[in-house]
C-alpha cells in the first residue's frame, strides 16, 4: 500500500519556468565562446534538416533519416561534447538552404568546417564543392580522373556515401557512368528531387 | 568514455535543476544561481573524467551556487526588502514551505531539496553535501520533521 504524506507531495509539487532562464544560459554560453558544436533543424522539400555549426562553419548537415541522438553523439564524440541547440548560429545556414531550395542560389557563400573528413575522402569532396558546378552532374569515374586517381572510383563512391555535408557538398550530382542514379544517403527520392530543382532552375544562371 | 551532448543534459535535468536552485536561492538569486551553475558546468563539461553519474554532478555544482547566494544573502546585515521577488516567489513556488525549508540548517535545507526537488537518491545526496548516505538519510528526516512543525498541513 502507498500512502501519500501531504508534506512530501507539496515539497515535490514545486514547478518553476524555466524556459527565459535557458535562454538566458544560451546568450551567456554564446557570449562566452562556450557552444562549440551548434545545432537546429530546417525544414525542406527532401525533409526535416539537421544543421550543425562550429565556429569555423557548417560541419555537418543530416536528413530526417538518420537519427538525431546519433548524429547528434557522433558531433560530441568528434568535434566536442559542449553541442548544443542554438538556432540563431543556423541563421545564415538555414537562409542559404532556402535560398537554394526555392531555386534563387546556385552556390553557397556559408563557411565550412571540413573537420568530419580526411584524407582522400577530403580532397574528392573539396574538388566535388569546387568544381562540380550546379546543374550539372558527373560520373564517379570522372570524379576520381578529377583528383588525379582514375582507377578509384569506388573510394570515391565510400567519399560520397560518407559525406558529412550533403546538399551544400553536392554529392547528389555525382551519377554512375551512363547516368544511373547510384546511392545517396539522403534516399533517392531526395537525389532526384535535388537534380530535378537545379535541372529546372539551371537555366537562370 | 563518451560524453553525451550537453544539450541531452539540459532536456533530461534542466528543469528540475531549475526548480532547486529557485527554492533553494528565491527567484531572482535562484535565477542567477541556475544560469550560472549551467555556464559553470559547460565550461568545464569536456574535463569531466567520471561520465557514470551527470545528474550527481550538475546538483553538485547547482548547490555550490546556491549556498554562495545563501551565504552572501545571510551576511547581509539587515534583511533587504525585495517587494518584486516575493510577489514572483509566491507565483512560482510555495512561499511558506520553501521559505520554512531556508531556514533550515544547512545540510538539512540542501538534503530536502535534493530529494524532493532533484529526485536524487540518497547515496548521490551524501556526495553532493559530502557526507554519508546514512548521514544524508537523516538529514532529510530531521528536515521533514523540522518542517512539520513549522508549516500548516
Amino acid at each position: 500500500m502507498i500512502t501519500h504524506d501531504p508534506l512530501e507531495e507539496r515539497l515535490r509539487g514545486t514547478t518553476t519556468e524555466s524556459s527565459a532562464d535557458l535562454a538566458a544560459v544560451l546568450a551567456r554560453a554564446d557570449a562566452g565562446g562556450l557552444i562549440d558544436v551548434a545545432y537546429a533543424t530546417a525544414d525542406s522539400p527532401v525533409g526535416r534538416l539537421l544543421v550543425a555549426a562550429t565556429p569555423l562553419g557548417l560541419v555537418r548537415l543530416a536528413f530526417d533519416r538518420e537519427d538525431d541522438d546519433e548524429v547528434l553523439g557522433q558531433l560530441a564524440a568528434r568535434v566536442s561534447p559542449r553541442v548544443l541547440e542554438a538556432p540563431g548560429r543556423l541563421d545564415e545556414v538555414r537562409r542559404e538552404l532556402d535560398e537554394y531550395f526555392a531555386g534563387g542560389r546556385d552556390h553557397f557563400e556559408l563557411p565550412l568546417d571540413w573537420r568530419l573528413s580526411a584524407g582522400f575522402r577530403k580532397t574528392v569532396l573539396e574538388t566535388l564543392y569546387a568544381d562540380v558546378d550546379y546543374g550539372h552532374t558527373v560520373s564517379y569515374l570522372e570524379l576520381a580522373t578529377m583528383v588525379g586517381n582514375p582507377k578509384a572510383s569506388r573510394a570515391v563512391g565510400t567519399a560520397m556515401a560518407t559525406n558529412p555535408i550533403p546538399i551544400v557538398v553536392p554529392c547528389h550530382r555525382v551519377l554512375r557512368t551512363g547516368g544511373q542514379l547510384g546511392g545517396y544517403g539522403g534516399g533517392l527520392p531526395a537525389k532526384v528531387k535535388l537534380l530535378e530543382l537545379e535541372r529546372g532552375h539551371s537555366v537562370l544562371f | 568514455m563518451n560524453l553525451p551532448p550537453f544539450q541531452q543534459l539540459l532536456d533530461a535535468h534542466g528543469a528540475d535543476l531549475h526548480r532547486f536552485c529557485v527554492a533553494q536561492a528565491g527567484p531572482h538569486q535562484g535565477a542567477d544561481c541556475f544560469q550560472e551553475a549551467v555556464v559553470s558546468a559547460l565550461r568545464s563539461y569536456p574535463d569531466l573524467l567520471d561520465d557514470r553519474n551527470l545528474r550527481g554532478w550538475l546538483f553538485t555544482i547547482a548547490h555550490r551556487k546556491a549556498l554562495d547566494h545563501h551565504r552572501a544573502t545571510a551576511r547581509r546585515p539587515v534583511p533587504v526588502p525585495d517587494l518584486p521577488e516575493r510577489g514572483a516567489m509566491a507565483a512560482t513556488v510555495d512561499g511558506e514551505l520553501w521559505g520554512a525549508v531556508g531556514r533550515l540548517p544547512e545540510k538539512q535545507r540542501g538534503a530536502i531539496a535534493l530529494r524532493y526537488l532533484g529526485d536524487l537518491p540518497y547515496a548521490d545526496i551524501g556526495v553532493v553535501l559530502g557526507c554519508s548516505e546514512a548521514a544524508a538519510r537523516q538529514n532529510v528526516r530531521a528536515g521533514l520533521a523540522a518542517l512539520r512543525q513549522e508549516v500548516s498541513p
